[in-house]
């Protein structure tokens, strides 16, 4: 008698939900993923946005009071002796660091990646598997096991140093870690496979009898690769160079290890002001000038995928 | 253009294509390698619109691919216009194609399309212009230039791939079953341009299918093959009429095949006896031994049915099937084997001609074909 109750109730409380009008029915439908977006993401984020206009505490943590203090100690540098600002280029060089490496990943990746991902894409569908598969087995090691293990391939008495005098390159070890010339290596080797993926993805599409077709209209391989293949890999050699510019910007393991600390990142900086330098509100404003930088970019992306697709049409 | 062509003499056409002996062998050395194409000799004239006919799997392709120099051939030399064109990549041979799937650029225009070849060979922009122009005219797309290729039906793209090929005055075209993905109609009609269009530009055509009608109407001449092996090699008319063996007999059209045994000769005639003792007279082909077997072969429509009683065979109607122009019936011989038969519809046939009826067939000496074996 009672479960034929909650039935009832049950009926009443569908017929009830899908009466409501469709843009309702679909908000309420939706709230599940609102409230996870909305606590994950929006809130934390918001949180580093108003810290950024705050006061840091002595002992970390914030005091509640309105200031562009963060923002203006990006750029200047207060004398501790009369409390004047001078401008000071040492934080900004640190962020031009950041996007240098990251371009210098991005470009490495692209060399690396493009023929790589091209190579896999003309195997037969068995190969193709597998090669696919090795691409992804790095990430089953922890990135920091394997950052410290580029450490100590690239150290002094490192295999790196001792093949290239063994083979007479050079006669003392290359002190190459620690070096701006390791981050950028560390880089490139962690987000490698951002690149080779999505061009794969985008390579195993193409027709390969366009690439015949091209041949036969008296293109020659450089030509097929210029005007055939990667005009069609387009959308992926963008959405790779994006996987992997975003994550090297924010990069933070490569730099602390590889670089030994001395050559920061910006996702050092922050790291930093969130820890030992216990200043919040700095480290704040760090991250939200590096989200906007990377938000600049994604918009300059997603203005020229449309303005491609508008042509296409 | 027309008038320029056809003053040039017929005698100053020579040897477009020559294949010696090509052998192609794909996985060689493995266990699972396939001979595609066995010792294929075969010379393609300048200006000819030459077809490869045959089968899927019995190696057209592969000989066209050979041609374009996608593949390489496993023995056996390739000779274009005299010179050997082995390892000459595709993009060095004075060769075009017209692919099967047409292979348009999605990324470019219509007008870009046409232009790649020119541009790959670097050619003045002004006069790539002018060709791109005069192609899109001559496929009859002249407004069509700027629209995307992914924009445009089959029959479209048909053409397009034909003016992309053209553009760059190959000196062959090959053609990869290129009427293959249209509908019927839109196939009738391209016959007859790509007809046209091989007779206005004086390319050599090299025609790949597997239709035994588009090879016959639309050839100068016709190569059939059959797993890797040239079958025969002739104009439409004698490779219909004059079949080489029971495959080309039986792939050009329907045809009556029927085992017979050669009996005595009868003035230029020779008397082959049929199974179950049915005679027809033929024509000596080569020395027939009386006695000696072999396979005739006699087309459906060079068969007359009577319903009148008098000369001939006597046979009873065993299937009708009414096709428009003909009607097609299956007559079973009182003392041979059932035979196809094609009639023409014309006024007054027909009478007396439903199945069960029994029925004069009449064979006029010299219709059914002796083919070796």
């Amino acid at each position: 008698m009672a479960e034929r109750h909650d039935a009832a109730d049950r009926a009443t409380w569908i017929d009830r939900f899908s009466s409501l009008p469709s843009a309702r029915r679909s908000l309420i439908l939706l709230s599940p993923a609102f409230a996870l977006i909305g606590a994950f993401g929006i809130a934390p984020l918001g949180l580093i946005l108003v810290y950024s206009f705050l006061v840091p505490g002595t002992y970390g943590g914030v005091v509640w009071e309105f200031s562009f203090g963060a923002y203006i100690q990006f750029l200047f540098e207060r004398d501790i002796f009369d409390g004047t600002l001078a401008f000071s280029s040492s934080y900004l060089q640190i962020g031009a660091r950041s996007v240098i490496l990251a371009g210098l990943a991005v470009v490495g990746c692209l060399l690396i990646g493009f023929p790589t991902a091209y190579f896999i894409a003309t195997r037969s569908p068995g190969i193709r598997n597998i090669l696919i598969f090795l691409v992804t087995v790095p990430f089953w090691t922890n990135l920091l096991v394997r950052t410290f293990s580029m450490m100590l391939i690239l150290r002094d008495q490192g295999p790196l140093n001792s093949i290239l005098m063994g083979i007479g390159i050079t006669e003392q070890p290359l002190s190459l870690l620690y070096t701006d010339f390791a981050i950028g290596l560390g880089l490139l080797y962690s987000f490698l496979p951002f690149m080779v993926l999505p061009i794969y993805a985008s390579l195993e599409r193409i027709d390969f009898r366009l690439v015949e077709a091209a041949y036969d209209l008296y293109a020659n391989r450089w030509r097929v690769l210029q005007r055939i293949l990667i005009p069609l890999s387009l959308p992926g050699i963008a959405g790779g160079c994006f996987l992997v510019f975003i994550p090297s910007l924010s990069s933070f393991l490569a730099p602390d290890l590889l670089g030994g600390g001395k050559h920061l990142m910006i996702g050092n900086l922050i790291a930093q002001q969130f820890g030992t330098a216990r200043n919040w509100p700095f480290g704040s404003a760090a991250a939200m000038i590096l989200l906007s930088l990377v938000l600049i970019a994604l918009m300059i992306y997603a203005r020229q995928a449309a303005r491609r697709d508008q042509d296409a049409v | 253009m027309n008038a320029a062509l056809s003053q040039t003499p017929p005698e100053a056409v020579g040897t477009a294509i020559e294949l010696r002996s090509v052998t192609k062998v794909f996985g060689t050395g493995s266990a699972e390698s396939v001979t595609a194409l066995d010792e294929v000799s075969l010379a393609i004239r300048d200006n000819e619109f030459f077809t490869l006919l045959g089968p899927s799997g019995c190696g057209k392709t592969t000989l066209l691919r050979l041609l374009a120099g996608f593949e390489q051939v496993t023995r056996g030399d390739i000779l274009l216009f005299g010179d050997d064109v082995a390892g000459l990549p595709p993009h060095k041979r004075p060769i075009n194609t017209v692919f099967q799937h047409y292979a348009l650029f999605p990324h470019m225009t219509v007008a870009e399309n046409v232009a790649f070849g020119l541009r790959m060979l670097r050619r003045d922009k002004a006069e790539i212009g002018r060709t791109v122009e005069s192609m899109l005219t001559l496929v009859k797309m002249p407004d069509l230039g700027e629209r995307k290729s992914s924009q445009l039906s089959g029959g479209q793209q048909q053409r397009v791939a034909l003016a992309r090929a053209l553009a760059n005055h190959p000196r062959v075209l090959l053609l990869d079953e290129p009427l293959s993905a249209l509908d019927l109609k839109l196939r009738q009609e391209m016959r007859l341009e790509l007809k046209t269009l091989q007779r206005e530009t004086g390319i050599t055509f090299i025609f790949v299918t597997h239709d035994q009608e588009e090879a016959l109407t639309m050839s100068d001449r016709i190569a059939v093959l059959r797993a890797g092996r040239i079958q025969q090699v002739g104009t439409p008319d004698v490779i219909y009429e004059h079949p080489a063996n029971p495959f080309v007999a039986n792939f050009m059209g329907e045809t009556n095949l029927l085992p017979a045994v050669i009996g005595a000769a009868e003035r230029d005639m020779v008397r082959c006896h049929l199974e179950g003792g049915a005679e027809i007279l033929a024509r000596p082909v080569g020395d027939n031994a009386a006695g000696s077997r072999i396979t005739l072969s006699l087309r459906p429509e060079r068969i007359v049915l009577s319903a009148d009683s008098g000369s001939g065979l006597t046979g009873r109607i065993t299937d009708c099937l009414y096709r428009g122009t003909d009607t097609s019936y299956r007559v079973t011989l009182e003392n041979g084997p059932e035979l196809l038969v094609y009639e023409q519809n014309v006024a007054d046939r027909g009478n007396g001609m439903s199945v069960g009826n029994s029925v004069r067939v009449l064979i006029a000496p010299g219709a059914a074909r002796i083919l070796a074996g």
